[in-house]
């Protein structure tokens, strides 16, 4: 049964492809982003570009010793080197210097590295060795805990290192957990949850009549109750109950406009209220005519209901105010272009700037500057925006779309649940990075600082990136090695 | 093996990914080509940010006299990019400089050591601070010189020409100031020292930002929403100085053609009245672009004039140092009011005294008389109280505990609470710094430092020191920090002195003997009761200095006054006159004995002093 394929040709040459060129084009992006009119070389070392490149050499090394190390060794090894990572992201927390309240760079002479960069890999490979366990099915919430534990140790560790950002990426796994099994509504209760948190915080600036109450508060029961209608409808088939349920609702808020010539009443107690109520009202449905359909419902509304409580509280409480301001700039609260919205303002204005065409190689104004700040680490993509414009940005995206597609193809042909699993978590997590990265610099995200896969300067993440997919390479390799 | 019915899910998530990466380009789509909010046809738009500097605060006296304000200058700066066609000839005529003065400012400009902000795109200072007379000519013409603008902001302009180390000056800011504060840019100007460096985040305002659009090739295009989101300059605050400006002025003017200085403070607010130093200079030779020239004039003078001798300068504070001596010694138990001792005259052993009188004297005539003898034998059996115990342990404990009464006078510290920014601490040594000279803990006795007792030796005080400590004398032991900003916070700064009440009243008798029988009886003046004490310090650098210290009137004083004058003589034949005279000024508002002041301020004691 044994096959020993040549590495040369079980390797995913259309993967290294996409890999070289959007290293390059990063590469060439940096060059531009930091370039100032008196040096000109793209190999001078004193430059960012000149060190991009000794990293980008360095990255094809290390992609090239992990491309020699056996297939076998990953998946006998996962679990040394999760420990491994997770000692060593508890060690920096200690013995990293601090760096603008960052607590996450290990400096070892002339390289400074971020052990949270590595742990993303060992976290994929620890979680692919425990479900691909034999007879290993991800089927019910007690299945779900240990994977948890998995993700929650590096995940709480890197936010003590003050990097909310990247811990931020093991949200990312979600999307490898449904592949494998999760329940799918768990992401569309997330979804609705963040959907339920916009409108609240966005919202609750507007009053309804001077001080009865929020816009946000009102308008996410409204939000809670339509799903609610929605569910009788169309999954309990229960028109005459959504009917009823619609009926109340307009009777309690009429009756509280009402009153509310007389009395004082806030309407963001009567709208929670009326969602109480209707829950009182799923229950009696549940209770006399055994329908054991409404559970999750009752418990769903509930649920929101307290979220909703919370999401107040913990915006204004347990997000520190850089983070308040950051999502306020995004939900365009807080508008003035030299104030906080000024990075995001700036990477508009720059990638708006580049139009169709864009501004030519080297000819970016905004970029050149130095309006935009971050502009050859975070902020990467204003460069490609204003100087190669919406052709160029749609090209570097398109290579990021052929990338994670053909990453999800590769994990589909795996025989083995170990490389599968690896597999999504790689394309969970480049997808993750590009999703918050892009949207930031577009002004749809709200500005978390973590690196474009590839794009960004740093030898730190692109050696972390490397590594990630160049094990996933070797796994791909070996799948017919059985 | 592979789970099929969760196959499909893979086109979930492909959807998923590939819905956000379309959503994205969307994006692309209208910021890039529909929005025309973020760029004008083809061309692109940046914001200039113009910095709109605010007017410095005012500084008034303290009778709401203005003392300092502001007078327009102008900055020439540059934007390499946006130069072309330039007639450097007719640049230079009308801004009336030669071509190697032009040369020279474009290559230091372009020089990543001198100009680190270097950039071709951003302005540059080309010249700065000049008058309105120095651009009228070009102000006309500049749109002949592409890539130049001229820039608004404010200079220094001084009512009085006075105080010039009270006011400090304003300077283009450091390259440490600017990594360390946010709010400076390279180019900014301000305080280097004096009341301007204290009070410089009161004094400068905010900043305000002018934002413009700019093309892709540098032109201005106009306001950014028009000037919707500019930011107005906020002007600094004013700032009431305690000073009596023309308290100073008269104190400057005594202070003609002699090296010295004038300290004077309200005992009751700890608020200067006067502090004039001399050699000093007019205030406003230090604004604009003379500066730097008169600025290395000013360093070069022998004299020294940069000195703020009343605040920085040390002095042995000689005799007027008996008077805290006196409080000192009775509240350590070493003398009474009835204690005696002999004196001999210029033969007493190991001190001698200047001065006649008969013996045995008592405290009063001590002080009034200055009897050195007397201090020498009351510091000598005060310290030495307890004897001197096992490896002089005893002497040592009531050594310091002398040392600590003393400093609470203010002397041997800074005042850290005061907004004076130059400050010397003066000195009181320590146990410590004698068990280094005479290098061990027994080396030294009290006829070893006898020179304390009577305020020489290794004893340093600043003008400043010596006048508080008459305010904490005047005060009967209480005194508050002395201050130049007139303001409630100041007055909170109390510190209370380690000598009982009940002992000052025999000083305050003696030093108004002084003004009654002593050696200042030329110095009063008719119908005040005033208190005083001349002091004359012998020195290494030739005559003794004359030292005169005091307040008046003797109940409820308004006035506490030290003057020195260097290397002069006696304190009753130069400083006292002074003090005498600027009391006049205080106290009556006028001075009636106008030969007096002709002859003090006629009077030089030092040839080399120049007039600024």
């Amino acid at each position: 049964m044994y096959k020993n394929v040549s590495i040369r040709y079980a390797l995913d040459w259309t993967t290294i492809f996409l890999y070289v060129a959007l290293i390059l084009m990063g590469w060439v992006s940096i060059y531009g982003a930091s370039y100032n009119f008196d040096q000109a070389s793209i190999f001078d070392f004193s430059q960012r570009a000149g060190k991009q490149f000794l990293w980008i050499l360095t990255a094809f090394a290390i992609g090239g010793v992990l491309l020699l190390i056996d297939a076998k060794m990953y998946n006998i090894f996962a679990y040394f080197i999760y420990v491994g990572a997770v000692l060593l992201l508890f060690a920096t927390i200690f013995l990293a210097h601090d760096i603008k309240g960052s607590r996450s760079w290990l400096v070892l002479g002339p390289i400074s590295f971020q052990p949270a960069e590595l742990a993303k890999m060992a976290t994929a490979l620890a979680l692919a060795k425990y479900m691909s366990a034999y007879n290993y099915k991800l089927k019910t919430w007690k299945d779900l805990v240990p994977l948890g534990l998995i993700i929650f140790i590096p995940f709480i560790l890197i936010i003590f290192q003050n990097e909310t950002g990247t811990a931020l990426v093991y949200v990312a796994f979600l999307l490898m957990l449904y592949r494998e099994g999760m329940n799918g509504i768990i992401l569309l209760i997330g979804t609705f949850a963040v959907a339920l948190f916009i409108t609240i915080i966005k919202l609750s600036i507007v009053p309804i009549q001077v001080d009865r109450g929020t816009l946000g508060m009102v308008l996410g029961m409204a939000f809670i109750l339509l799903i609610q209608v929605g569910y009788a409808v169309f999954y309990c088939k229960n028109q005459k109950e959504a009917l009823i349920l619609l009926l109340g609702t307009l009777v309690i808020g009429a009756a509280s406009y009402v009153l509310n010539s007389w009395f004082y009443l806030n309407y963001n107690y009567v709208a929670i209220f009326t969602v109480v109520a209707s829950c009182i009202y799923w229950l009696f449905v549940e209770l006399f005519n055994r329908y054991r359909k409404y559970w999750f419902l009752i418990l769903f509304s509930l649920g929101s209901v307290l979220f909703s409580f919370s999401a107040d509280y913990l915006f204004s409480n347990v997000l520190e105010e850089h983070q308040q301001v950051r999502i306020k700039v995004l939900l365009n609260m807080d508008n003035a272009p030299l104030g906080a919205g000024y990075n995001v303002n700036q990477s508009k204005i720059a990638i708006g700037s580049g139009g169709f065409w864009g501004k030519g190689f080297l000819n970016g104004t905004q970029t050149k500057l130095k309006f935009v700040p971050e502009q050859d680490t975070d902020f990467i993509f204003c460069t490609v925006g204003e100087e190669h414009g919406f052709l160029g940005s749609t090209l570097v995206l398109f290579v990021y779309w052929l990338l994670l597609m053909r990453i999800l193809r590769m994990a589909e042909r795996q025989h083995d649940p170990f490389s599968r699993v690896y597999a999504y978590c790689v394309a969970s997590i480049l997808f993750f990075h590009l999703m918050i990265n892009i949207g930031m610099v577009l002004g749809i995200m709200p500005v978390i600082g973590i690196p474009l896969p590839f794009f960004s300067y740093g030898g730190s993440s692109l050696w972390g990136f490397t590594i990630l997919l160049f094990t996933l390479l070797r796994l791909d390799a070996a799948r017919s090695e059985r | 093996m592979i789970n099929d019915t969760l196959q499909n899910r893979r086109y979930v998530i492909s959807i998923i990914m590939s819905a956000v990466i379309v959503v994205y380009i969307l994006r692309l789509f209208t910021i890039q080509i529909i929005d025309t909010k973020y760029k004008n046809g083809a061309d692109s738009n940046a914001f200039l940010k113009k910095t709109q500097f605010p007017p410095r605060g005012l500084i008034y006296d303290r009778k709401h006299t203005l003392l300092v304000y502001n007078k327009p200058a102008y900055d020439i700066a540059l934007i390499f990019r946006e130069i072309h066609d330039l007639d450097t000839i007719a640049f230079c005529k009308a801004l009336n400089i030669d071509k190697q003065y032009f040369l020279n400012r474009i290559a230091e400009i372009k020089d990543y050591r001198k100009n680190p902000g270097y950039s071709t795109y951003t302005p540059q200072i080309f010249m700065t601070q000049l008058g309105i007379e120095n651009i009228a000519t070009i102000q006309q013409s500049m749109y002949k010189y592409p890539g130049f603008y001229i820039q608004s902001r404010t200079l220094r302009e001084y009512a009085f020409h006075t105080a010039a180390h009270v006011l400090g000056s304003i300077g283009e800011v450091s390259q440490t100031k600017i990594d360390n504060d946010d709010y400076y840019k390279q180019g900014d100007f301000a305080g280097r020292d004096g009341i301007e460096k204290t009070y410089e985040e009161q004094l400068r305002g905010e900043k305000g930002v002018e934002i413009l659009l700019r093309d892709a090739k540098g032109r201005i295009k106009g306001k950014y929403e028009n000037g919707k989101e500019d930011i107005a300059p906020k002007a600094g605050q004013n700032l009431t100085l305690t000073l009596d400006v023309q308290l100073q002025m008269l104190a400057e003017k005594l202070l003609t053609g002699k090296v010295g200085s004038v300290v004077a403070i309200e005992p009751s607010t700890g608020e200067i009245l006067a502090m004039a130093c001399s050699p000093s200079f007019d205030p406003s030779i230090l604004v604009g672009r003379q500066r730097s020239k008169n600025y290395m004039q000013l360093v070069n003078d022998p004299t020294k004039p940069l000195i703020n001798r009343a605040t920085q300068a040390l002095y042995s504070p000689g005799s007027s140092f008996k008077t805290l001596q006196a409080l000192v010694l009775q509240q350590m138990g070493g003398i009474n009011e009835h204690t005696l001792f002999a004196c001999n005259g210029p033969e007493t052993y190991p001190i001698k005294c200047t001065h006649h009188h008969g013996s045995p004297v008592n405290l009063l005539s001590a002080v009034q008389e200055s009897c050195n003898p007397y201090f020498w034998n009351a510091f000598k059996v005060t310290v030495e109280k307890n004897g001197y115990g096992p490896r002089n342990i005893n002497f040592r404990t009531t050594y310091d505990e002398w040392v600590n009464r003393v400093k609470s006078f203010g002397l041997g510290e800074k005042f850290t609470d005061s907004d004076i920014y130059e400050q010397s601490r003066g000195y009181i040594p320590t146990q410590k710094f004698y068990n280094k000279v005479y290098r061990s803990e027994k080396g030294w006795r009290a006829i070893t430092i006898r020179s304390n007792s009577i305020g020489q030796g290794e004893i340093l005080a600043t003008p400043l020191q010596m006048a508080n400590l008459m305010c904490a004398i005047s005060n009967e032991g209480r005194y508050i920090s002395p201050h130049l900003n007139k303001c409630d916070s100041m007055l909170k700064k109390v510190h209370y002195c380690k000598v009982d009440k009940k002992y000052f009243p025999i000083v305050f008798e003696a030093m108004w003997r002084v003004f009654e029988y002593g050696t200042a009886r030329s110095s009063k003046i008719e119908g005040i009761d005033m208190c005083g004490k001349t002091g004359t310090a012998d020195n290494s650098h030739g005559k003794p200095h004359s030292v005169f210290v005091g307040f008046a009137p003797r109940v409820h004083p308004k006035i506490a006054i030290a003057v020195v004058v260097e290397n002069a003589g006696y304190g009753s034949t130069y400083a006292a006159p002074i003090f005498s005279l600027l009391m006049d000024q205080y106290l009556k508002g006028k001075i009636t004995r106008t030969d007096l002041e002709e002859r003090t301020i006629n009077t030089v004691t030092n040839s080399n002093v120049q007039e600024r």
